[in-house]
């Protein structure tokens, strides 16, 4: 039996530097970045093992379903297609029915586990709009934009109602990525946004109001340093004060004295960005553009248009988080729940990025041959 | 439409298009994080000095280190005022959300008196935000178990350990020493800027006594250290230190043994009673009866103690040795005959004739002479030794209210004797200024006479008293009485005594002069006929003295009054007794004032004369014998009062009785019960 598995092992191994189904490049800038998150988070929470610990194992958690989910075909996950996304937004219906009356309401418990039927739609939400485009003549026309437009306004409404603007946000992102990717023409590209623009105003009238005071807040985060403004003010502190070289490792006073809120989960990039500096926050970046031109790179070369449109849309949306929480923390977006990918705290986040990047394997996988 | 109804679709083109568009696509997301970076770089680079102050801000803070307060020490090193440890509640204002809800729910945890909220937000109105301000004081160990258990719902809130003020002695120099209280709003009003910076982190200041007069030497420099503090102000780690300067350590130069003779002779009779050392004018025993407990005050006397000791009819709290005003009586006439021969007014040997009456030539009104009948022809020394109210009535109509006025001033009456406790008074010495300020009326002549023997317009302070016996019995050098002796940098430290020099040359013209008046005293104490005639006795060195009597009701009728009850005629007189041993060459003057006491011989004698026993024990002498039982006399009768014979043939029958028993005329054993 244990001949059995080390000649398994031994083929395996050799597949992998052979021919390998996972991208291990892609899968050497993760383990890099999930290292770093678990070095941070073993600072910020001021040497917390279990802590370290927990996040560790979600990490293992996600690399595991991120092998299981690279052995599924494309063609499969597309024919799983519809009804994964039909079911992800009756979820959130659910949860809105349940959560009638009772603030903001995120979660369903299962019993065994909580979790968020938002962060499925992450998922299910570009590979939903891929699924539409696959078949359709390409590049899109108005009846195509207009029906993906529906497809992804309706669960983002139901997670913007929630109300959970960061993660709406992300939903309806990557499914406009994929619509992106998918060749929209630029003048209709440019036509929605200055509408979008144009919108503003009204959707400002929609917005709850602790919404509308985050963005006030972070216009002039001053004029409430002890309510709305304090994290964006000792979010802005902690990444100044870290300079170019930064404090050093848990040498960040900002977050080992508490004054920076939410330091292991939103804000945790200031404790990253007061400890290591500006090499650090560069570093990172880095990281996380190779991570973006990774995916496109194994977009480009996926085999069909599901799987193209769906790994473009996966890597792009990735750097919404980056972007969102990075201008979040350094004070030019307003706080909004995003975090920080695979750095942040938080369990349902790693796991469901891990899964997503299990997608992008699968199309590696299968990519298509070189002539 | 014709276009995406085709079944086949242009794969290379669509490949193409993709590759463009994730090109696009990647090269705008490069921008995106190329401004995210940016950011970075503006706060990192080109800021970061300005966030590396404001996270220094929100890290270091400057904390005060109070000094501890000097301690207090008699004059032979027993402590009279000590700091213990104790544990306040302390909020820092800044870090508390929402104040009325804090203490609603802190006080479900640790009990918060209205009072110590009232003090607490009138010093959080003064604008102290950042920094902690007590709450509650003193915690038991109940409490601070209670609140730790708690403590992380209440951000802003600490237990804080400081130095709490404890007067061992309690009650027993509560008038000398004082009390400190909490800092006020008003005190904090009362400092400039550097004073309140000297304040920063105490709690307490000196609020009255000795704790008040030496605040300054008392309370020493604080110190500051710089602390880590976390976002809730919880103190992480020190970073700096610069210590305090304690206060100096205080010798008052009070001996606790005597005090404690003064107050167990006065039995718990209001009054007071001074020992003051001539040669110096230290201040030895300072008694005021009744006293009260200063330990109550130091950390928030609690309201029903204050109304107990605000209500009580002996009023406990008023300082009658400063404060009091009193009649001197026939206290005055040793003085006034020092004047009279100082402006050369009378000879020693000039003599009056005393027939029971005194007439101003001209007038009918007439003044009498404590015994009917008068002491027949006396000198000055004999009319000191029988009290002669008629020698004085003449000598005060010689001498005019002027010179009276000016010469009595000179020993310190009508003005205060500037001993170092706070809140003295001036009294009144009489005279023609002082009423034209009080009264629409002229001077009349009956008043000089009357001011003669210390009636009429007087009032004395007990200090004032003394400070007058102390002056003459140092041959007139005048000392403001004080009670600091020596001062000291830390226990270790060596005793540096303070120099307190004589307010002025002697007031003492010829050393003849000084003789004869402290003949008569002596003859007062020592003499058959005297006064004070058997307080000598059995005592080592000769004691020189007076007694007054004085009334604390004017006159009703012009009859005499045959009332010889004690206990009737003390709730009429003031008893006054002064004195200084040895006659020779005084070592120690004391002062002795009852508010009620029938005799100033009979009553204050003995006060005082204890206090001089245990004056000898503690210079290192056998205790004298005690005075034998029996009356002393009793013909030092108020001026104007009844006329009273010598000593009455019922002996026992006229000792210390207590106004507040009016009817026990059997009178039960007093002062002098100790011997058989």
């Amino acid at each position: 039996m244990f001949a059995n598995l080390s000649v398994r092992l031994k083929r395996f191994g050799l597949r992998l530097l052979t021919r390998p189904r996972l991208d291990l490049p892609l899968l050497l800038a993760l383990f890099l970045l999930a290292c770093a998150g678990l070095a941070t988070l073993y600072s910020a929470g001021n040497a917390n093992l279990s802590l370290v610990g927990g996040q560790a194992a979600r990490f293992v958690l996600g690399a595991v379903l991120l092998v299981v989910i690279s052995r599924i075909p494309p063609p499969v996950l597309r024919s799983w297609t519809p009804w994964l996304y039909m079911g992800s937004t009756a979820l959130l219906v659910v949860v809105a029915a349940l959560g009638e009356g009772r603030g903001a309401y995120r979660w369903l418990d299962l019993g065994f586990m909580r979790f968020q039927p938002s962060e499925l739609l992450k998922l299910t939400m570009p590979m939903m709009v891929a699924w539409y485009l696959h078949p359709r003549q390409l590049p899109p026309g108005w009846k195509d934009i207009i029906v993906v437009g529906l497809m992804i306004a309706v669960p983002a409404a139901l997670i913007a109602e929630q109300p959970d603007l960061g993660t709406a946000l992300l939903v309806a992102a990557a499914g406009a990525f994929a619509l992106f990717l998918s060749g929209m023409a630029w003048w209709r590209i440019g036509l929605l946004v200055g509408g979008a623009g144009a919108a503003i105003p009204v959707a400002w009238q929609f917005l709850h109001e602790y919404q509308r005071n985050r963005v006030r807040t972070l216009l002039d985060p001053e004029s409430d340093p002890l309510g709305n403004g304090w994290h964006i003010i000792q979010s802005k502190i902690a990444v100044g004060s870290g300079g170019i070289f930064g404090k050093g490792w848990q040498h960040g006073t900002q977050s080992r004295l508490e004054f920076l809120p939410e330091h292991t989960t939103d804000f945790i990039f200031a404790v990253f960005s007061e400890e290591f500096g500006l090499i650090g926050v560069i570093t990172i970046m880095l990281l996380y553009a190779f991570i973006i031109g990774r995916c496109l790179w194994i977009a480009m070369n996926a085999r069909d248009t599901y799987s193209r449109l769906l790994a473009g849309a996966i890597g792009m949306s990735f750097f919404v988080y980056v972007a969102v929480n990075g201008g979040m923390v350094a004070g030019i977006l307003p706080v909004v729940g995003v975090p920080m990918p695979l750095i942040s705290y938080g369990g349902t986040s790693a796991v469901s990025l891990l899964v997503g990047f299990g997608v992008l394997m699968s199309i590696h996988a299968n990519r298509k041959l070189h002539d | 439409m014709s276009r995406r109804r085709a079944s086949i679709k242009e794969v290379r083109g669509e490949v193409a298009l993709f590759r463009r568009r994730a090109l696009a696509g990647f090269f705008l997301l490069l921008l995106g994080l190329i401004a995210v970076c940016s950011r970075y770089v503006y706060l990192q680079v080109f800021h970061h000095d300005e966030f590396v102050t404001r996270s220094e801000q929100n890290r270091v803070k400057p904390r005060s280190i109070p000094p501890a307060r000097g301690l207090i020490y008699d004059r032979n090193g027993v402590l009279l005022a000590d700091n213990v440890p104790a544990f306040r509640l302390e909020v820092t204002p800044e870090q508390v959300a929402n104040m009325d809800d804090m203490l609603q729910k802190l006080s479900a945890v640790v009990p918060i008196s209205d009072d110590d909220i009232v003090t607490f937000k009138k010093q959080v109105k003064l604008g102290r935000r950042f920094e902690g301000i007590p709450l509650k004081l003193k915690l038991t160990e109940d409490e601070i178990g209670r609140f730790a258990v708690n403590r992380w719902r209440f951000p802003g809130v600490d237990v804080v350990p400081y130095l709490t003020r404890r007067y061992p002695l309690g009650p027993s120099l509560a008038h000398v020493i004082g009390y400190v209280s909490r800092i006020d709003v008003d005190d904090l009003n009362n400092m400039d800027d550097d004073e309140e910076a000297s304040y920063k982190g105490t709690t307490h200041i000196g609020r009255i006594g000795i704790e008040r007069s030496y605040e300054k030497l008392l309370h020493g420099e604080p110190g500051y250290e710089l602390v880590e503090v976390n976002a809730d102000g919880r103190t992480q780690a020190v970073l700096d230190t610069t210590p305090p300067t304690p206060g100096k350590n205080i010798y008052l130069s009070i001996d606790v043994r005597l005090q404690k003779a003064a107050l167990d002779a006065m039995a718990g009779r209001s009054g007071a009673a001074i020992a003051i050392d001539p040669r110096n004018g230290q201040v030895l025993a300072f008694a005021s009866v009744p006293d009260f407990d200063p330990n109550l005050f130091v950390n928030g006397i609690s309201s029903v103690d204050y109304k107990n000791l605000m209500t009580a009819p002996d009023k406990p709290l008023y300082n009658r040795a400063l404060r009091g005003v009193y009649p001197p009586g026939s206290t005055v006439k040793p003085f006034l005959a020092l004047g009279g021969l100082t402006m050369g007014i009378r000879r020693p040997s000039d003599t009056v004739l005393s027939t029971g009456e005194f007439c101003i030539p001209g007038q009918s009104r007439c003044y009498r002479d404590d015994v009917r009948g008068g002491n027949g022809t006396v000198n000055m020394v004999r009319a000191i030794e029988l009290s002669t109210n008629t020698y004085f009535y003449r000598l005060a109509l010689d001498m005019g209210i002027d010179r009276l006025a000016q010469w009595m001033g000179s020993l310190g009456f009508g003005s205060k004797t500037g001993i170092d406790l706070t809140g003295e008074v001036e009294g009144v010495l009489p005279s023609r200024e002082w009423k034209a300020k009080h009264s629409k009326a002229g001077w009349y002549p009956g008043e000089t006479i009357i001011s003669g023997i210390g009636q009429g317009y007087w009032a004395v302070t007990p200090i004032q008293l003394a400070h007058a016996v102390a002056t003459f019995a140092g041959h007139g050098v005048p000392y403001a009485p004080h009670l600091l002796m020596d001062t000291q940098d830390g226990v270790d430290a060596a005793r540096v005594p303070q120099s307190f020099p004589p307010t002025g040359p002697s007031v003492i013209r010829k050393p003849q002069d000084w003789d004869t008046v402290n003949e008569g005293m002596i003859a007062v104490i020592n003499s058959g006929a005297g006064t004070g005639k058997k307080l000598g006795i059995g005592f080592p060195f000769v004691i020189a003295g007076k007694s007054g009597t004085a009334e604390r009701f004017s006159r009703k009728s012009d009859a005499y009054d045959n009332n010889k009850n004690t206990a009737y005629l003390a709730n009429r007189h003031r008893a006054l007794f002064i004195a200084y041993t040895p006659a020779e060459d005084p070592k120690i003057a004391v002062a002795v004032v009852l508010e009620a006491g029938a005799w100033g011989a009979a009553d204050s004698g003995p006060i005082a004369r204890k206090i001089l026993d245990q004056w000898v024990v503690d210079s290192g002498g056998a205790r004298p014998t005690a005075l034998p039982p029996g009356p002393i006399t009793l013909s030092d009768a108020p001026a104007e009062a009844a006329p009273v014979e010598d000593a009455p043939a019922s002996a026992g029958s006229v000792q210390g009785a207590q106004p507040a028993a009016p009817s026990s005329a059997e009178l039960p054993p007093d002062d002098n019960g100790e011997d058989q």
